[in-house]
Order: structure tokens, then sequence, then C-alpha cells
């Protein structure tokens, strides 16, 4: 056993209103600069949907992720490390711009400058790229927002697979749902494993996935490894980037943009122990719908005297271990077991995990065709098909799914007994497999979701790992070379040029002496 | 004047080519690794980068190690293991002539591409664009130098070039003195070839230095960084 702790995020699906503030608020900090303004760290899609980029989920496409070897070992789906570098030259499984979209901006300046003219001025349309005028936008980041385009095309996504989609494409049958994304920071990245710099790396204290932009050479393999494209290729400084889980703030102990700004406050992030000797096995489990348990197994009870011992032993701070035994993480995939990972099927061990969303009962429901128990319908009568989300979260697996979404409709009927009606239902409890105490708590981190419950970070321990007088007066997070300001000015060798930082101070004192 | 500017391009420029390509690629990559990659433009546009990079870079690759064996594997090692000059051209001729045909058909569709699209031509430095060119007029002068190679099958004038090569190596006086008499082709190919080196450092062609061969017996598949300090 080998004790590691990942910072873990759960995001509660069923309260999604899918507003992008999280995608937003993340673009203005981190990819607002030339090279990446097609590049979303976090986005948010509308489900059923290709998704963005385009297609995302088809892996017979872009060979992203793991497959198994007949003999029981793993490789990156694109190839062992021969093949992979053999695609370096010109790589086959590299999305082009237009599968994401081509970055626009409009004339805006038109709009004052346009001289006298009978008909309105419009702001046109512009390429960032080029600089040159786009007649048409063809994609953007969320082009399928609230299901908008044709059916026929939606319904390419991945996750219809064994679904009877056609039913679906009628407007009585219909469903809809959000599905907010962003890097994964996996147990075992294929990102990392694809990378044949080396530049790619997972943090040993906090589980964060990493490119050291110093020593990524461009290969632009880690783009197609990831199987949940989350991986970006900077077009103007040829290296590739990604989220990074906005790591100067959890290391100061606060939650990242996108969870710190959610207005849904579906975003939950928590400490989460893990067994690092594990992982390659449970990746190479041999049936993909086992992928599921076999995580869930590798996560390490923090309240078990053994994995304290060891944690200490190997290192985890005792912060860490305070903040894992209250983990909302922890409580949602392991207790309550209403989280599950994304696409597990990847065997990329995600660690960014999703509560499926409840959806109104379908019409044959509610006429009364199907029987309600408890108040509570069959969460086979809900519009959003069990299956499609099992396709999503679970490899296929209905029954863990089936299991939660009948504990989150349990949590409904048992507050709608206890505060309309007066009446503690236990057995409505104990029929999904839950206390009364559970469900109540269940409620407070799930519906009432406070800020403190939300997110439970311990801050990083650099005095343990830096000189700290060292950085005193350091430039603390930058892109590039030390300080650099980040202009695209270049210099000699191309790249961008340094500001100089000047104090103030030496010029006034040379002027007043 | 001949004299000294023979002297000054084959016997000077070289040492000049070769500090600037040694100090500014260490420069380079201490000070500026940020700006240290291959700089592909696939993201913008797959159309011709399939077919033109995988024809260049192999192309490239083998004509370059061509290069480096033949011209600085001292003569004596090739008399031992009895490799006639004049079959040892042939093979430089035959090899060279087929990777350099790739390699040209390759970097003809990589210039038209970076010339002639908009994205590219838009994410293109002056130094990409320069390098391009010059790596295509170096190839077709490399692929000029075979018929006038053909006059000559014995090995002779090969064998010149590479006591020519060895010698500036092995800072031997009057290196250039060995070349003095080849054809005019072959001495505007080894001064476009000595101007790479020296603007070498200054391109992505520093890309070459990192190609990553240590990936292939890179233990296991994760990289896992800690930041503790070694206790």
């Amino acid at each position: 056993m080998k004790v590691r702790a990942q910072i873990g995020k759960v995001l509660n699906l069923d309260k999604c209103i899918g507003c992008h503030t999280c995608s937003i608020t993340c673009k203005n900090v981190w990819t607002s600069r030339e090279g990446v303004e097609y590049a979303w760290f976090n986005n948010v899609e509308s489900k059923p949907g290709v998704g963005f980029p385009k297609d995302w989920e088809n892996q017979q496409r872009w060979n992203g992720g793991w497959e198994r070897t007949p003999s029981g070992s793993i490789r990156p789906r694109m190839g062992g490390k021969w093949r992979l570098l053999a695609k370096i030259f010109a790589n086959p499984d590299l999305p082009e711009i237009d599968d994401y979209y081509e970055p626009f901006t409009f004339d805006y300046g038109h709009l004052q400058s346009a001289p006298e003219s009978k008909a309105f001025p419009t702001a046109r349309p512009r390429s960032l790229i080029t600089g040159e005028r786009i007649e048409k936008i063809e994609n953007g980041p969320n082009w399928e927002e609230i299901l908008g385009g044709e059916f026929s095309k939606r319904s390419q996504d991945y996750n219809f697979e064994g679904v009877q989609k056609e039913i679906y494409g009628e407007f009585e049958n219909t469903f809809m749902m959000y599905l907010p994304r962003l890097c994964e920071h996996c147990l075992n990245p294929t990102c990392v494993a694809a990378c044949p710099s080396g530049s790619i790396y997972k943090r040993e204290e906090d589980g964060i996935v990493l490119i050291d932009q110093e020593k990524c050479r461009g290969w632009r393999m880690c783009v197609s490894g990831c199987p949940y494209k989350k991986i970006y290729f900077n077009w103007k400084t040829g290296k590739s980037e990604k989220c990074i889980f906005c790591y100067p703030r959890i290391e100061a102990g606060e939650p990242t943009v996108c969870s710190e700004t959610c207005v849904g406050r579906i975003r939950y992030l928590g400490v989460m122990l893990y067994d690092a000797d594990r992982i390659e096995a449970a990746a190479s489990t041999e049936n993909v719908e086992d992928l599921y348990q076999e995580q869930l197994d590798i996560f390490l009870d923090p309240n078990d005297p053994e994995v304290i011992a060891q944690a200490r032993k190997d290192g985890v701070p005792e912060s860490w271990l305070e903040a894992a035994r209250q983990s909302p993480v922890w409580k949602m995939a392991m207790e309550w077991k209403v989280a599950f990972p994304l696409h597990p099927e990847y065997r990329t061990l995600p660690m960014v995990w999703y509560v499926p969303p409840l959806s109104p009962i379908n019409s044959a429901a509610s006429a009364g065709k199907i029987a309600a128990h408890n108040g509570m319908p069959d969460v086979r009568s809900l519009r959003i098909p069990v299956k499609y989300l099992a396709n999503l979260l679970t490899a296929g697996k209905e029954a863990p799914v089936i299991e939660a979404l009948e504990r989150m409709l349990a949590m409904r009927a048992y507050m709608r007994g206890k505060t309309v009606d007066g009446v503690i239902g236990e057995e409505i409890a104990r029929e999904v497999g839950l206390t009364p105490a559970q469900i109540e708590e269940m409620y407070h981190v799930m519906a009432i979701a406070n800020y403190e419950d939300r997110f439970v970070i311990p801050s990083g321990h650099r005095e343990d790992v830096e000189d700290m007088y060292a950085e005193k007066g350091g430039c603390g997070f930058s892109l590039g070379n030390g300080c650099s300001g980040g202009t695209s000015s270049a210099n000699l060798f191309g790249a961008p040029a340094r500001k100089k930082l000047q104090t103030p101070t030496p010029q006034i004192s040379g002027e007043v002496f | 004047m001949a004299d000294f500017l023979h002297h000054l391009l084959f016997g000077i420029y070289p040492y000049l080519a070769l500090a600037v390509l040694a100090v500014g690629s260490v420069i380079r990559y201490d000070r500026e690794p940020y700006s240290w990659r291959a700089g592909s433009s696939q993201l913008l546009r797959r159309k011709q980068l399939i077919v033109g990079s995988v024809l260049f870079h192999v192309g490239a690759l083998v004509i370059f190690l061509g290069h480096v064996g033949g011209l600085l594997t001292p003569i004596a090692i090739w008399d031992a293991l009895g490799v006639p000059h004049g079959a040892k051209q042939l093979l430089a001729m035959v090899a060279g002539g087929v990777a350099g045909v790739m390699a040209i058909i390759g970097a003809t569709l990589l210039i038209h591409r970076r010339f002639f699209d908009s994205r590219v031509r838009a994410a293109s430095s002056f130094s990409d664009n320069m390098v391009i060119v010059l790596l295509w007029c170096q190839l077709a002068l490399g692929l000029a130098t075979i018929p006038v190679s053909a006059q000559h099958l014995d090995g002779h004038e090969m064998v010149k070039f590479m006591e020519w090569a060895q010698g500036i190596f092995t800072f031997r006086a009057g290196a250039s003195d060995l070349i003095r008499d080849v054809a005019p082709v072959f001495k505007l190919h080894l001064f476009l070839g000595l101007t790479i080196l020296l603007l070498f450092p200054f391109t992505r062609l520093v890309h070459m230095l990192s190609a990553p061969v240590r990936y292939i017996w890179r233990p296991g598949y994760q990289v896992v960084r800690s930041r503790r300090l070694a206790s």
C-alpha cells in the first residue's frame, strides 16, 4: 500500500442550470490569450450532442485513452511507445482547429465608425487567427446549446449506444442535460503516458496533472492521448496547455475558479486518499463495466487506523488526513454512492466525478401507467434514459446509476415527508439502504450545499518543500521564463520579450538627492 | 583575394558557425526553455501536412545521418572495412538521391502550405518562413551535386570533403585548401549548410536536439513529481 492524496471533485448535475459561469470565469482567468482563444479548460455541453470538440467521445476516431492488450496489460490506444513515436512527424489522431472552432471576434469598431447609411451598421465576424473576414461562423464552443441543431446530428452522440434513440428525436420524448467538463486529473492519465518529452506529470502531493511548459516540445501526442480532449495545443506558442486545477488557489486552500463561481453550487472539492500501488491493476481490469467498482476499491478509508498510519509514513500531512475525513467527495462517491466517474471505460481512472441528474417523469408514467411507490416514480420512467446515463458514467452498467437516482429521489421524498407532513420516513431511507441520519446529511451537503460543506481544501505545505526565504519577492505565477509579462513581441530566440520590472524607488531617490 | 575568400568561407566560417551553433543552443536551452519547441502547425491545417511532413522528415533524417556518418567517419575505418571509395560514393549518391527527392517533395508541399494557407501563414514567424526556404534551397543544391558527382565515380572528390570535414573537427591548419578546386555547386552547398548551422539556435530547428528517443526506455508510462525535498 502506498497512500497518496488527491483533491478530487464532484459535479452535481442534478443542479446544473447550464449558465456557463464556470466556463467564462475560467476563460477570463486562464485562456484569454492569443493561441488559446479556442481552448476552454472548462466547458459546458448540452447532452445529448456530439460535444466539444466535435465527437470527442468517439475513440475509434481519436484513439484517446487506454486499451487492454490480450496479454492483460494496458497501453495507450494510440499505440505503444514505438508506434506513438512513429506518429511524431504528422499525428493522424490530432483534431484540427475546425473540430473545435475557428476563434473569432466581431468588428465592433465599425458600429462607431460607420458613415451614415440607410441600413443599420453591423459588426461582422473576423477570424482571430488570420484576421480575415469570416462570412459564416460554422462552429463554436457551445454549438449545441439547449439542443441546438438537428437531432440527426446530435444523435451521433456516442452515449446513445444500446438506446433506441429514434424515439428521443420526437418532441414529446426529447430530453436534455448539461455536462460541464474539465480536465479529469486522472489517476492513470493517458496524456502523461503519451508525452514523449516527459513534460506532463502528476503531482504527488495533490494529484494535479500539469504540463511543464519549459519541457514541453510541442509533439502534440497528449492532445490525442487524452480521451476527454482536455489538452489544447496553443498554436501561438507551439506548446500544449491544459486545466491546471487552479493550483495556485488550491495550494492556498481555496477552491478552483470554476467551483468558486458556480452559481448553482454544484461543485464539490475534497481530499481522496488512494492506493497508488493498485492503479495499474485496477486500470487493467478485463471487463470495462467493472472499472467503476475497481476505482472505488482503490480509494482508502480515511478513518481506517491502518490507512492513517501508512499515510503518515508516506508523508501525507496531518491537515490533509483531517480534510480527508471531512471530504464531501468521499461522502458522495463512497458513502452514498451517488457520484460516478466520467467514461470509466477509457481506463484513465478520472478524478472529477458526476452526480447523475434526475429528470421529469415521462408522459406514460404521469398518466398513471407506471406505478409509483411511496410517491416516488420508478427511475426507469424518468425522461433521461438510465442506459444513457450509464453509458456516460459507468461504462454501461445500469445498477449503480439506478441506485443513485433512487437515493436522490428518496432524499426528496424523505425531506418532503419531514418538512411538509412532519413524518420521519424511516422506511423510505431503509429501502434505499441508508439511515435517516445519512439522508439528512445528504440533504445538508447536496441540497443546502453550504460553502464550507462543498469545499474542504487543506492548504499546501510549501514550507516543507521550498526555502520560503528564497521565494521572497518572487514573481509568483507566470507564463514563460521567469517574470515574463507574456507579451507577444519576440526576443532573439523567438520567445516573448521579458518585461523588466522596476521599482520606482531608485529613480525617486535619484531625483531627490 | 579569391584565396582569402575561400579560406574565410571554408577555413574560418565553419568555426564561427559551429561556435554559434553550440553556444547559442546552450544559451537558448538554459535561458529560453519556453521557446524551445517543434512549432507544429498541424492543428491549424491538416491538409498537406501529413504527406509533406512525413516525406520531409524521413528524407531529411536519412540525409542528416548520411552526412554525419559519411563525412565524419575516418577514412581509415572505411578502408579497414574494405569499402572502396567508389562504392561509398555510389551509396551516398543513391541513398542521398532517393532521400533528397523525398525530402524536397515534402519541403515543397510544406512551403506551399506555409505561404499559401492563410492560417499557417498568419501563424508563421519570419524565422519559420526563412528556415523552410533555406532547407528547400539546400536540398536542391544537394540534389544538384549528384550529376556533378557522376562525372567522377572513383570517390576521390568525396574523400576531399571527408578530409576537409574531419580536418575542421580536428583543427587541422589548412583544411580549406583540401577543397579549393571542387565544383562551385559543392561550395555553394557547403556554404549554405554552414549558414544553416549558424542560424540553427535562432530557429525552430532546435527541436532536433530534443528528439524524444528517451521516451522509448522511459520506465513505465506514468510520471509523478514530488515537491518534497530529498531528505
